[in-house]
C-alpha cells in the first residue's frame, strides 16, 4: 500500500483543520497561490477576503477576543507580511493569541531581495511570542500544531510562520502527520502558583485593613470571570480593573469602583492610593496604570499574580510575588482563604467602605449636557448603552471615544469590550468588530469610533458588504483627533498643530456608496430616536456619524508625573 | 555591576538572533557574547556578559528565560566558578631587543607564540578577563599592539552542578 502524499499547500490546510480553525483572514498574493488555491478546493474553513492585510490581522484578533479561538492570518510575502506588523504588534501588546502564515519567496531565492521578499520573521522578532521558519514541508504540519499551542498557552500571543513559495507548489509532495499533543522541552509555562505564596498571600489578605482589588486583561484571557467574582464576595473588598480587564467583573457589580489608570475614576485610583493590600490579578502595572512609579501605592504590600514572571517586579516591586495561571491561582487563594478561616477585621472594612463612598459621591466620572448644545460624546455612549440594554460587543478604536466607552457602558460581562489597550492601534476598531459579528451575528456589535480613527481602515466597509457583516458604526465625530486636541489644550498652550480634519469625507454618503445605510445626528433632540433607529435594522450595516462637541475632554485625567491619584476632574479643577 | 550569564538553548536558526534582538530591543548591554553548540549537538550554549544593576539583571535573566528557545540561563558571578576568555595579538618585533621583551612578558603571562614574523610575533594567551586587559596594557608600553583579536568569556560553574537539559 502506497501513502498518500500532500502538498505542502493541503498540508496547511489540514494542519489548520486539526486545529478546528472555522476562518481565514487574509489576502492573496504571488506566493501564498498554492495555497489559495488549495483553500478553494475545500469547504471546512471559510476565507474572508479582506481589503488590507493589517485588517485582516486587526479582525482575525477581534475574532479571538470575542470568543477565544486563535485568530489565524494569512498574508503574501513582501508587504503583505510587512502590512501584518501593526496588528501583530497590537495582538502582543494585549496578549493575543494569533497565527499568522506568512508567505514567503522560493527557498532559492531567500536573501536575494527577490520580488516580494521581505524577512517577516525578522521584522517581526520583537512583537512576536515565536516565529517558525519552515524549510522542508513534511515539517509544516507539526510547525502549525506548534504555532497554535505556543500562541494559546501561557501567556498568549502572536505567532508567526514563514512559508516559503517551493514548500507549498504542486510538483512537491510528503506524508502529512501531525502530533496535536504538543511537548517542547523548552517550553514549560508554569501553572499552579507556589504554595508558599499563596499561604503569605493569604495571610496577608487575611490581615488587611484596606484591601483593594485590582484585575486586569489576564482575567478576560483566562475566562476567569466568575471566580473573580466569587473572590471579591469572598473579600468583601473593592475591586478595580484596568482598561483592558473591563468586564471581568460586572461593570455594575457594587464591589466595583470603576476603571483606574489615566481616565480611571477618581474612586478607583483613591482605593488604590489608599490602600494597605493590592492583590493584582492578570495585570502589568502599566504606565498609563501607575502614573509616577516613584510615588506608586506607598504605603501598599503588593500581591501580583501573573503567569508571566517577566510582568512581576518589572515596574513595581511586588512583595508577594506569584507566577502562575490566574485562574488556577485564584482558586488556591481562595482554599487557602478557607483553610485558615478568613476573617476579615470587620470594623476596618466598614471604615474602609465608608471612605470610598465618600470618594464615590464626588462622582467624578461625569458631564454636563445642556439642551440645545452640541452633543456631548459621553452623552451618546449613555444612550448606547441604554438602548443595547448593556448587552452590545463593543469594539473600539483608539481616542477619546475609547476612554468615553471604557467610562460609560459597563460592561456585565468578559470579552463584551474589544479594544487596543497595550499598542493604541488606530484602526483597530471596525476590523475588530468584523471579527466580532463574525462569530456573533445575532448580537449587537458596536464598532465606537472617532473621525480619525475610522479613516485608518475604512476600506474595510467593502468586506463588511461582501459577508454581510452588519456592525453599527457609531463615530463620534468631532472634526479633530480629539484626544491630540486635549493634549494640546493642556499642555501646549491650545496649539493644535495637525489634529484638525479639515478635510472630512461626507460619512453617511461614503457608507451608502460601500452599500450600507448612513444615518447623521448632529442635534441632541434626535440622538436617541436616530440611534434607535440605528440598532432597529437588521442585517445592514449602519453608519452613524454623531457630530458631538469638539470641546469636550476627558476626565478624570492623571496630572502627569504625579501620584495615581492626582487627577484633573474637570477642566482646570484638581481633586 | 558585571555578570555573566550562561544560556542553554534549542540550536536553531534564528535562535541567536532572538535572544541578540531581545537585548537591544529592552536595551540591556552586552559586552561579550560568545555562541557555539555543546557536546549535545541539538543545543547551543551561549555565554553573555552584561552590566547592569540588580533589577535589570533579574529582567535579563526572567526575558531570556521567556523565550520559546531557551531551556536554561544561569548566572555565573553570583556562584564560584570558573571563566576564561582567548586573546590572539600581534605586535610588533622589529628588534632583538623588543622579541626578547615581548617573549619575557609573553612567558610571565603563561602566553605561547603562536607565529612568528620578519618583523611580528603573535601571541596567545588565556585567562580571565582582568588578565588579558593586564596583558594588553603591559604588552603597550614596551612595544606596538598591530592587531587583537578576544573571543569574549565562557564560564562554567564550580562543583557538582550542571547545565544540562
Amino acid at each position: 500500500m502506497t501513502t498518500k502524499l500532500f502538498t505542502g499547500a493541503e498540508m496547511v490546510v489540514k494542519a489548520l483543520s486539526a486545529m478546528k480553525v472555522k476562518y481565514i483572514f487574509g489576502y492573496p498574493g504571488g506566493s501564498v497561490l498554492d495555497l489559495y488555491d488549495a483553500i478553494f478546493q475545500q469547504d471546512e474553513i471559510e476565507h474572508i477576503l479582506v481589503r488590507h492585510e493589517q485588517a485582516a490581522t486587526h479582525m482575525a484578533d477581534g475574532y479571538t477576543r470575542a470568543t477565544g479561538e486563535v485568530g489565524v492570518v494569512l498574508a503574501t510575502s513582501g508587504p503583505g507580511a510587512t502590512n501584518c506588523v501593526t496588528g501583530i504588534a497590537t495582538a502582543y501588546m494585549d496578549s493575543i493569541p494569533m497565527v499568522v502564515l506568512a508567505g514567503q519567496v522560493p527557498t532559492t531565492l531567500i536573501g536575494n531581495d527577490a520580488f516580494q521578499e521581505t524577512d517577516i520573521v525578522g521584522c517581526t522578532r520583537p512583537i512576536i511570542k515565536h516565529s517558525f521558519n519552515c524549510r522542508d514541508l513534511a515539517e509544516i504540519p507539526n510547525i502549525i500544531a506548534k504555532a497554535f499551542y505556543i500562541a494559546s498557552t501561557g501567556r498568549p500571543g502572536p505567532v508567526v510562520v514563514e512559508l516559503p513559495k517551493d514548500l507549498l507548489i504542486p510538483q512537491n509532495k510528503a506524508p502529512f502527520s501531525i502530533e496535536t499533543n504538543v511537548k517542547i522541552r523548552s517550553y514549560n509555562p508554569n501553572i499552579k502558583g507556589h504554595p508558599k505564596q499563596i499561604r503569605k498571600a493569604a495571610k496577608t489578605i487575611n490581615e488587611a485593613k484596606k484591601l483593594v482589588i485590582y484585575s486586569g486583561g489576564g482575567i478576560v484571557l483566562a475566562d476567569a470571570s466568575e471566580l473573580l467574582t466569587k473572590l471579591v464576595e469572598t473579600l468583601k473588598a473593592p475591586i478595580t480593573n484596568t482598561l483592558m480587564g473591563l468586564g471581568g467583573i460586572s461593570g455594575v457589580h457594587k464591589n466595583f469602583v470603576g476603571m483606574l489608570g489615566m481616565h480611571g475614576s477618581l474612586e478607583a485610583n483613591k482605593t488604590m492610593a489608599n490602600a494597605d493590600v493590592i492583590l493584582a490579578l492578570g495585570v502589568r502595572f502599566d504606565d498609563r496604570v501607575t502614573n509616577n512609579v516613584e510615588k506608586f501605592c506607598p504605603n501598599a504590600t503588593i500581591i501580583h499574580v501573573d503567569i508571566d514572571p517577566t510582568s512581576i517586579s518589572k515596574t513595581i516591586n511586588a512583595h508577594i510575588p506569584v507566577v502562575g495561571l490566574v485562574d488556577v491561582v485564584m482558586q488556591q487563594l481562595l482554599d487557602e482563604l478557607s483553610t485558615i478561616n478568613y476573617s476579615p477585621n470587620k470594623e476596618a472594612l466598614k471604615e474602609w467602605w465608608q471612605q470610598i463612598h465618600l470618594w464615590r459621591d464626588m462622582r467624578s466620572v461625569s458631564y454636563k449636557q445642556v439642551e440645545g448644545e452640541k452633543i456631548k460624546p459621553q452623552r451618546v455612549v449613555e444612550a448606547m448603552y441604554r438602548i443595547t440594554k448593556g448587552e452590545a460587543y463593543v469594539a473600539s478604536d483608539v481616542g477619546q471615544h475609547q476612554m468615553f466607552a471604557a467610562q460609560y457602558y459597563p460592561f456585565a460581562k468578559p470579552r463584551q469590550w474589544i479594544n487596543s489597550g497595550g499598542a493604541g492601534t488606530m484602526g483597530f476598531g471596525l476590523p475588530a468588530a468584523m471579527g466580532t459579528k463574525l462569530a456573533f451575528p445575532d448580537k449587537h456589535v458596536i464598532c465606537i469610533t472617532g473621525d480619525g480613527s475610522i479613516q485608518m481602515n475604512i476600506q474595510e466597509l467593502s468586506t463588511c458588504k461582501q459577508y454581510n457583516l452588519s456592525v453599527v458604526i457609531i463615530t463620534l465625530n468631532n472634526r479633530s483627533l480629539g484626544m491630540v486636541r486635549q493634549w494640546q489644550d493642556m499642555v501646549y498652550d491650545g496649539r493644535h498643530s495637525s489634529s484638525y480634519m479639515e478635510s472630512l469625507p461626507n460619512f453617511t454618503k461614503l457608507a451608502e456608496a460601500y452599500g450600507h445605510i448612513g444615518i447623521k445626528i448632529d442635534t441632541l433632540d434626535e440622538l436617541d430616536s436616530k440611534l434607535e433607529q440605528a440598532f432597529n435594522i437588521k442585517n445592514k450595516l449602519v453608519f452613524v456619524d454623531v457630530l458631538v462637541d469638539e470641546k469636550e475632554h476627558v476626565y478624570p485625567m492623571h496630572i502627569r508625573q504625579g501620584g495615581i491619584d492626582d487627577m484633573w476632574i474637570a477642566k482646570g479643577v484638581k481633586a | 555591576m558585571r555578570h555573566i550569564l550562561a544560556i542553554l538553548l534549542e540550536n536553531e536558526p534564528g535562535a541567536l538572533s532572538r535572544i541578540v534582538g531581545l537585548f537591544s530591543q529592552r536595551a540591556f548591554n552586552i559586552e561579550s557574547l560568545t555562541v557555539a553548540p555543546t557536546d549535545d549537538g541539538s543545543l547551543s550554549r551561549i555565554t553573555i556578559a552584561t552590566i547592569g544593576d540588580d533589577k535589570v539583571l533579574e529582567q535579563i535573566v526572567k526575558q531570556v528565560n521567556k523565550l520559546v528557545d531557551v531551556i536554561k540561563i544561569s548566572e555565573l558571578t553570583d556562584r564560584k566558578h570558573v571563566e576564561r576568555e582567548l586573546l590572539l595579538v600581534k605586535v610588533a618585533a622589529m628588534n632583538d631587543k623588543s622579541r626578547t621583551e615581548v617573549k619575557r612578558i609573553s612567558d610571565i603571562f603563561r602566553g605561547s607564540i603562536v607565529d612568528i614574523g620578519k618583523q611580528i610575533y603573535t601571541i596567545e594567551l588565556t585567562g580571565s578577563s582582568d588578565k588579558l586587559n593586564a596583558f594588553i596594557e603591559t604588552l603597550s608600553n614596551e612595544t606596538e599592539i598591530i592587531e587583537s583579536a578576544r573571543s569574549g568569556c565562557v564560564g562554567i560553574a564550580r562543583g557538582e552542578k550542571a547545565l544540562r537539559v
